[in-house]
């Protein structure tokens, strides 16, 4: 009963995060606006009740999974991926890996400036 | 009548969702069993191999991706409750997130704008079309994001889905490597690069390394795709000016 109440609360957020993404006419999609409002009840209340805690477990642990049924929608594109292969690989592969060294770097070097040198097990480490 | 043959069994099952669905968990089981196996290596992503092998199963079998998807919807829909579910984690680094919160911010946006030029402008360099390179501009952000925007900037939006996974793939497999080699060993600034250029599957990357790469990863992607939404028109009409001008 526990997961099912967390379950149902979940898909409420993103019922009322759909709904009023389309309302407002705001350019995000609904969960992520759903998953804001979860964050600021969750802070309001000052803890996760444990149905909640539960479900979002099971749906993270195995959050993979959900991006297989898109993944395989590359096999409706591979005409127009094979005619552009060359710039949209290296473009692709490049950048990701510029942004990704970039923001690493960058949140390093920043947090370091504003907080004091981060260490992986300092405060507030699980 | 007949004897239903093996025919008729398939096309019952191919008309079904239970097909689409039940393969999606058993290429993932397998795959994840093989993730396992190579003690968790980056390089058998079990995204990229449950793919492969899904790929490869409806090309066999001449499935199209519809009637494929059929049953992978339902696998589909939960990103939706667990992108919400997403606050939990974050909640719980709460304390960490606030000491933070200013170059959490900074780092964002400077990714964000990062991941969009670079790839409009190496699209460009290597002769991409404009429509590639628009498609390609949103491509760090979570799909849904990034389809609306590559549509508003002249982009194919299903094409730009499927760039997003491509991306969010090759950034959770080389993402733990990159970051031992540019020697950043914080999991909170780990898990902003992660969120930041590969979105959900990066995310879910992260959550296999530790919570509080999970967390931050999560929260970068979700601001990421507020910011993306917001800078990324305005940046294609700046660097378009100035290619015109």
């Amino acid at each position: 009963m526990n997961f099912l109440n967390g379950i149902t609360l979940l898909l409420v957020y993103q019922l009322v995060g759909e709904v009023a993404v389309r309302l407002a006419g705001l350019p995000i999609p609904g969960p992520v606006l759903g998953m804001v409002m979860l964050f600021l009840t969750l802070l309001i209340r000052g803890r996760a009740p444990a149905a909640v805690d539960q479900a979002s477990s099971a749906l993270l642990s195995h959050l993979s999974l959900l991006f297989v049924p898109a993944g395989v929608g590359m096999m409706v594109h591979f005409g127009r991926i094979a005619e552009e292969w060359l710039p949209i690989t290296l473009a692709l592969l490049l950048s990701t890996i510029i942004t990704m060294v970039a923001t690493a770097l960058i949140m390093q070097v920043t947090s370091r400036w504003f907080a004091g040198p981060l260490e992986n097990g300092g405060p507030g480490d699980d | 009548m007949t004897e239903p043959g093996l025919k008729d069994i398939w096309v019952y099952l191919s008309a079904s969702p239970l097909l689409g669905l039940t393969m999606t968990l058993v290429a993932y089981g397998l795959a994840y069993r093989l993730y396992l196996r190579t003690r968790s290596n980056p390089l058998a992503n079990p995204v990229v191999t449950s793919v492969a092998l899904l790929i490869a199963a409806l090309l066999v079998t001449g499935t199209t991706y519809d009637e494929y998807f059929e049953g992978g919807q339902f696998v589909h829909f939960l990103l939706g409750p667990a992108t919400v579910a997403l606050a939990v984690p974050l909640y719980q680094q709460f304390s960490r997130l606030r000491q933070l919160w200013l170059p959490i911010t900074l780092s964002l946006v400077c990714g964000v704008v990062i991941a969009a030029a670079s790839s409009i402008g190496l699209a460009w360099l290597l002769g991409g079309s404009p429509e590639i390179q628009m498609s390609l501009a949103p491509k760090s952000a979570t799909a849904p994001v990034a389809m609306g925007i590559a549509e508003k900037i002249g982009g194919l939006p299903s094409l730009t889905a499927v760039l997003v996974v491509i991306t969010g793939i090759t950034g959770a497999v080389l993402g733990t490597k990159l970051f031992e080699w540019i020697g950043v060993k914080d999991d909170t600034a780990r898990g902003i690069a992660m969120g930041v250029a590969a979105h959900g599957i990066g995310t879910a990357r992260a959550f296999q390394v530790s919570p509080r790469m999970g967390a931050f990863s999560g929260l970068a992607m979700a601001l990421s795709a507020f910011a993306t939404a917001l800078v990324v028109p305005w940046l294609v009409d700046m660097m378009q000016g100035l290619a015109g001008g």
